[in-house]
């Protein structure tokens, strides 16, 4: 068993993922990062591998992602920081990126690599259900990754469904459709929507994400799922003086 | 039909739908819609009607004599720079906007790269009288200026993209964004071949026109309705799949795609896809793009803002993987020179991504009797500056 799925499977509710993007703002910045994350409470964590055409992201996820490239990061980087960072590091990782860079490294490479190093998931906002599916699937499990699949407020019921019976460790939900780095209105169509999830009773662990910046929307997002994910809050926090040090001071803004 | 899309969106290796689940609804919807749409009979009347009396089609297949005796052979040109708005996009323009009606879509959206697309999708919105936003990057909006003027005054607003190498790919990855965030009542508008399929199927149909009303005037012209050679440019390729589209089961024809090869395609300045591009993934498709070993996307360069794209459509790869067309490059210079040796010879100022397609024919040796049909894509009004420029006038 992977460590998300211990991780699920000791704790159900309250659970704090932060995003960060790999080689931001330093090249070297991702051991230290991760490691003042898991010493400040957080529960498991969202390495972002920088692309440069990154759609799905708002300008705080762009910009760090081009100040990450600009660094020198890349894949073999990151994978040689991520072999020094399980050292350090025993909570659960993610490897969050586009596909393109994951498929001119060699999915197979990508995904042995990965596991290699104590990756325990990935999250691959482009890589098609169909594609995964067809091709990828069976690499992922014999590497004992698990792909993370995302949620919006306009995924159909049945789609769910499925989403469920494809993942296993939890889904990932959005808070709106929308790119990263928007705010959580707690509006009552939201709060509908997170019902409605949550009603649905799916069998894996349900976290929430995008536009979690602050207490009040984390309060919100795990009175109805399991977890939320902090990321352009963090990412956006990270530009100021002294980020590192302060860390536990913005781990206990958002959960405390 | 071994050379158009299978049932999960794939040309061959290429093509599929690598979006985000924030876009798979509106996708999924118009994968599910457009086919009954198109083939509607009032879709097609209506269609038919905007073609033939707003962009005044049939577009012309013109014999030019004088470039014919310079090449020795019979060239005939595919007038698109006639159409209304300039060029071939409002081919594709209109048939989306109406697709977007049927939709129940209010606002619409597109990218542009030398503005072309995003004239013509304004012109539309202002017909229809429906909300438009164009991405557009910020040097194309500097070096295609007049383009800017012409879709403020059609009532669209222009919105510069200010990311990454501020040019087409940019544009698009904004126009992606905007759509994520409004998912229910807007409709993209892509330009091009390009993108998640069904779009580089629908761009293709709408812009097959060009190949389908060629084929009718080269039989009347000439008595056969098959040239020996089809020359047209490639950026993304929308204006080269409607040149090619009803010729590509007719083995005979040889189809060439002209790339942009910017300052040379060795010299870092290049736009030449086929050549320099590797297999992966951009906007949503599975194709052959620009990039670095780690698999970042390349900033393209031609002095051609519409042939500045770092792709080319998931068709096009395919075509070029299997060999049906063949795929060469001109340098911008090269470019310039054949756009002003048209303007003297034929009195036709072209648009300098059409401009690449003529340039192809210095580096061919014709019979006398071939037949050879080149799209002129564009007209040079909007690259006026860019040829004063270089010339001197």
């Amino acid at each position: 068993m992977n460590r998300l799925n211990s991780m699920f499977n000791q704790k159900k509710n309250n659970l704090l993922s932060v995003y960060f993007t790999a080689g931001y703002p330093d090249l070297n910045a991702t051991v230290d990062v991760a490691e003042a994350l898991e010493k400040a409470g957080v529960d498991f964590l969202e390495i972002g591998f920088p692309y440069s055409d990154p759609v799905a992201d708002g300008p705080t996820i762009q910009n760090s992602s081009q100040q990450a490239l600009d660094n020198g990061m890349t894949l073999n980087v990151l994978f040689e920081q991520l072999a020094e960072l399980r050292k350090r590091v025993s909570i659960p990782v993610l490897l969050m990126g586009y596909a393109n860079p994951m498929v001119q490294y060699g999915v197979e490479r990508f995904c042995a690599k990965a596991a290699e190093v104590g990756v325990d998931g990935v999250i691959v906002p482009d890589l098609p259900m169909y594609e995964y599916e067809t091709l990828y699937k069976e690499c992922f499990a014999k590497h004992g990754l698990s792909n993370i699949f995302l949620v919006t407020p306009q995924t159909a019921e049945d789609r769910i469904r499925k989403i469920d019976g494809l993942s296993n460790s939890f889904i990932y939900l959005l808070s709106s459709a929308s790119i990263t780095g928007g705010s959580l209105t707690l509006s009552d169509v939201t709060e509908t929507y997170f019902k409605r999830i949550k009603d649905m009773e799916l069998n894996n662990p349900v976290v929430i994400g995008f536009g979690i910046s602050n207490k009040a929307a984390f309060d919100k997002a795990t009175a109805y799922a399991n977890g939320a994910i902090v990321g352009s809050a963090f990412v956006k926090f990270q530009a100021e003086e002294g980020y590192l040090e302060r860390i536990p001071e913005f781990v206990k803004s958002i959960r405390n | 039909m071994k050379y158009t899309v299978n049932e999960q969106g794939y040309y061959g290796d290429f093509g599929g739908a690598y979006i985000p689940e924030m876009l798979y609804p509106n996708v999924e919807e118009l994968r599910q819609q457009y086919q009954n749409i198109i083939t509607d009979e009032s879709f097609k009347a209506e269609f038919k009607s905007l073609l033939k009396d707003y962009v005044g089609r049939p577009s012309p297949l013109y014999h030019a004599k004088r470039l014919s005796e310079k090449y020795g052979a019979n060239i005939f040109l595919k007038r698109e720079d006639l159409n209304h708005t300039g060029s071939h996009k409002i081919n594709n323009a209109i048939g989306q906007i109406l697709l977007a009606q049927r939709l129940g879509k209010k606002r619409i959206i597109a990218e542009t790269g030398a503005g072309q697309h995003g004239v013509a999708t304004a012109t539309v919105c202002a017909l229809m009288g429906i909300e438009c936003v164009v991405y557009m990057g910020e040097i194309d909006m500097e070096r295609q200026a007049p383009n800017v003027a012409r879709m403020k005054m059609l009532g669209a607003k222009v919105v510069p993209a200010t990311s990454g190498s501020k040019t087409l790919k940019d544009a698009t990855n904004e126009a992606m964004r905007d759509w994520i965030n409004n998912p229910v009542d807007t409709h993209y508008i892509i330009g091009s071949v390009v993108g998640p399929y069904p779009y580089p199927e629908m761009v293709a149909k709408f812009q097959s026109i060009i190949s389908l009303e060629a084929k009718k005037q080269l039989l009347e012209h000439t008595g056969n309705e098959l040239p020996q050679y089809v020359l047209a440019c490639v950026g993304g390729g929308s204006n080269a799949m409607g040149m090619f589209y009803h010729f590509l089961e007719d083995e005979d024809v040889k189809l060439i795609a002209i790339e942009a090869a910017g300052k040379g395609v060795n010299s870092g300045h290049s736009a030449a896809t086929s050549v320099l591009g590797k297999e992966g993934i951009l906007h949503g498709s599975r194709t052959i793009l620009m990039q670095t070993e780690d698999g970042q996307v390349v900033e393209p360069y031609s002095i051609s803002a519409g042939l500045d794209y770092p792709g080319i459509g998931p068709q096009h790869a395919h075509l070029h993987k299997i060999k049906r067309a063949e795929y060469v490059n001109i340098t911008d210079e090269e470019a310039l020179q054949a756009g002003l040796l048209l303007s003297k010879l034929e009195g036709i100022i072209p648009a300098i991504e059409s401009a690449h397609a003529f340039a192809q024919l210095e580096k061919m040796k014709f019979e006398k009797t071939d037949n050879v049909v080149i799209c002129l894509s564009g007209r040079g009004d909007k690259d006026l500056s860019t040829y004063i420029k270089h010339f001197g006038f």
